[in-house]
């Protein structure tokens, strides 16, 4: 039995095929090359955007990484908005200047995807430190991918953040592979969380395929960062199902594996289940996912009969 | 001759200079397996195999400080970082630690050290991936910046770069991985820190590298049309600049453009332009003129990139008025 509401399961599923039916559009539109430069796609770990950020409040903050579509529609962006951005076009949430890489919507509390791997992760201790000094009781989850384990600023910052008791919830996402080197490649342990013991920091990992576990967990490290008893670490397990990039051969992993994440899917997996306990019925779920395609469509024309940004733009915003 | 690309160029210096010293050895990321983002190393891992072409973690500084141990101490690391970008996350260990050591040593050691990386706008990748970082380097003395436009110097200053005995920061440009030029299939190496006339000509000198190589040849091509005679230089090496090759022909011209994909302010142009100041002021019969990117972090929409960098068209319309 799983313990959801109607309504909470249905914002669940609505997310999570936002985000897939987004990133399989934006697949298309590269191949077409409407889209152009690179884009790191989010399908398949659908469910640790929407099962964590669905733990916070609309007035915490995330800050997210270069594989940030999923962030950004979960913490609430716009669909057309994001879509026009990643099209480089001037009504993008960031005026058609910062793309997929630098996603950014501040006034729904998304301080930014980030070009730099670990990128994000001063950000969001930063972020953590003002919440403290500020006095509020905000909180924030600093998104990072498994290959950022292995740079200077993610120790730098989780000691920082032990340090100083921050209220910020450091959340891992482990697909198995930074590009094409695996986590049993590029780190010496593989317990991930016990990379949190040097820092006297509780630990967490979770299955990232499952919406529900990843909630339960987030809330709970949420609720200890809002309490004021300082930051976590959660490991999010789950799994890129397009190669890091267009151009990726994905020689590095085999078809079988491939195929054993995809069996577990996430969203089929949460529906699936929500049908079979009676919470959704199963003409809900495919209604809902015709309602998304529509609005994917709609995001998409939006973004591209938009204009382009003026010349004159080029030298906006680069002082306040 | 046969015609290579860029890439081919590069990864034909790699194998031949692994195949001639065992001390040679790849490391960075993503360059085993998946044979580099842009795939220069593609197959060298599948020949000489992983102890000699090594996967690193996302760990940019200890690439580039563990490239520096190991020079010191008997190898000739070739390590690579993904994009320019990257390098300020490393910049304290090329800076402080890399580009210093033999000097502060007393010059009691050498530093065979390449850091192979790639740069540059085109690809509309926005702020982090798409820029032009050459200036910060040519301001650090104790190493060396080379960045070859043509894939025959690509290959032969890659092989120069791996036999010396000094830290090269080799800078590729991600345009230029697919253009075709001329190699030859025998042995050679190019001498760093000498310039190249990519084209003669008697009424300006164009002086341009990497992709802005491409475009001023390009221009120079239209503008000879017009009756306008742009003689092209490529320095290749930024750090030593050959200024002799330069101030020899701004001699001939009287005039000079410099083109570059950098930040215009404190850019390669100013260093290059101070110099032709310094050494050919009174051959010049006009200020010397810089076609340089604008000072702005470059901007993702394909719309705005190519503004923000130089256009051949930018360039015809400099060396007319100049010329004019
Ligand atoms: C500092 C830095 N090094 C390298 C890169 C190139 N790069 C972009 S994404 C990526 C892999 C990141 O892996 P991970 O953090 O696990 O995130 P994932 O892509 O798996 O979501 C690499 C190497 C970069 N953007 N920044
Ligand atoms: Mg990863």
């Amino acid at each position: 039995m799983i313990e959801i509401s109607h309504d909470d399961a249905l914002y669940y599923l609505k997310q999570m095929m936002q985000i897939r039916q987004f990133e399989d559009k934006i697949m298309d539109l590269l191949s077409q090359n409407i889209a152009q430069g690179g884009s790191h796609l989010y399908a398949g770990e659908e469910a640790i955007a929407v099962g964590t950020i669905a733990a916070i409040r609309p007035d915490d903050y995330i800050v997210s990484t270069h594989r940030g579509h999923g962030h950004s529609i979960a913490k609430g962006g716009k669909l057309p908005e994001l879509m026009a951005e990643i099209l480089g076009k001037a009504t993008g949430v960031c005026k058609g200047k910062g793309g997929s890489l630098h996603l950014a919507d501040v006034s729904t509390g998304n301080l930014g995807a980030n070009g730099i791997v670990g990128g994000g992760m001063g950000i969001g201790t930063g972020a953590g430190l003002s919440i403290k000094m500020r006095k509020t009781d905000q909180v924030m989850l600093c998104f990072f991918g498994d290959g950022a384990l292995n740079l200077g600023i993610f120790h730098e910052c989780l000691n920082m953040a032990a340090v100083w008791k921050l209220p910020v919830v450091y959340i891992c996402e482990n697909n198995l592979y930074g590009m094409s080197v695996s986590v049993k490649r590029a780190c010496a342990v593989q317990d991930l969380t016990k990379r949190a013991l040097a820092y006297d920091m509780p630990s967490q990992s979770v299955d990232g395929m499952d919406v529900l576990a990843v909630n339960e967990a987030a809330s709970h490290w949420v609720e200890y960062a809002r309490g004021g008893k300082g930051p976590s670490l959660l490991i999010c397990n789950a799994y890129r199902y397009y190669g890091h990039s267009r151009s990726d051969p994905r020689n590095y992993r085999t078809k079988e594996e491939e195929q054993e994440w995809h069996d577990r899917d996430p969203i089929k997996a949460f529906s699936q289940r929500c049908v079979k306990e009676n919470i959704l019925s199963q003409p809900e779920v495919e209604t809902l996912e015709q309602e998304v395609a529509a609005e994917i469509e709609q995001a998409v024309k939006f973004a591209i009969d938009s204009p382009w940004p003026q010349p004159e733009e080029l030298y906006e915003d680069v002082y306040a | 001759m046969r015609e290579i690309t860029y890439r081919q160029a590069l990864n034909e210096a790699l194998a031949e200079e692994m195949e001639r010293d065992p001390t040679v050895f790849i490391m960075g990321e993503d360059v085993a397996i998946y044979g580099g983002a842009y795939g220069v190393t593609r197959g060298l891992y599948e020949r000489f195999g992983e102890e000699r072409v090594r996967d690193s973690a996302i760990s940019e500084v200890a690439i580039v400080g563990a490239g520096l141990g190991a020079a010191i101490t008997g190898m000739r690391p070739v390590t690579e970082i993904m994009y320019v970008d990257f390098i300020p996350l490393c910049m304290g260990q090329l800076n402080n630690q890399v580009a210093k050591i033999r000097y502060m040593f007393g010059g009691k050691t050498k530093v065979p050290l390449v850091i192979r990386t790639e740069g540059g706008a085109g690809r509309s990748l926005g702020a982090h991936h798409s820029q032009s970082l050459e200036s910060w380097f040519i301001h650090i003395p104790g190493i060396k910046v080379v960045m070859p436009s043509v894939p025959y110097d690509a290959k032969g200053l890659l092989k120069s770069s791996i036999r010396e005995d000094n830290p090269i920061l080799f800078i590729e440009h991600k345009i230029l991985y697919n253009t075709k030029g001329e190699v030859p299939e025998e042995d050679y190496t190019l001498p760093i820190g000498v310039a190249d006339v990519k084209r003669e000509g008697e009424d300006v000198t164009v002086i341009a590298y990497s992709q802005m190589l491409l475009f001023a040849l390009q221009a120079a091509e239209e503008l000879g049309k017009e009756g306008i005679s742009a003689e092209v230089i490529d320095p290749r090496t930024l750090l030593p600049l050959d200024i002799d090759t330069i101030t020899n022909s701004v001699k001939k011209t009287n005039r000079a453009i410099i083109v570059e994909e950098d930040c215009k302010t404190g850019g390669t142009g100013a260093e290059i332009g101070m110099q032709i100041m310094e050494n050919a002021f009174d051959y010049l019969d006009s200020p010397v003129v810089r076609v340089a990117g604008a000072d702005v972090p470059m901007p993702k929409s394909s719309a705005l990139e190519e503004l923000a960098i130089p256009s051949k068209e930018g360039i015809i319309e400099a060396v007319r008025k100049l010329v004019g």
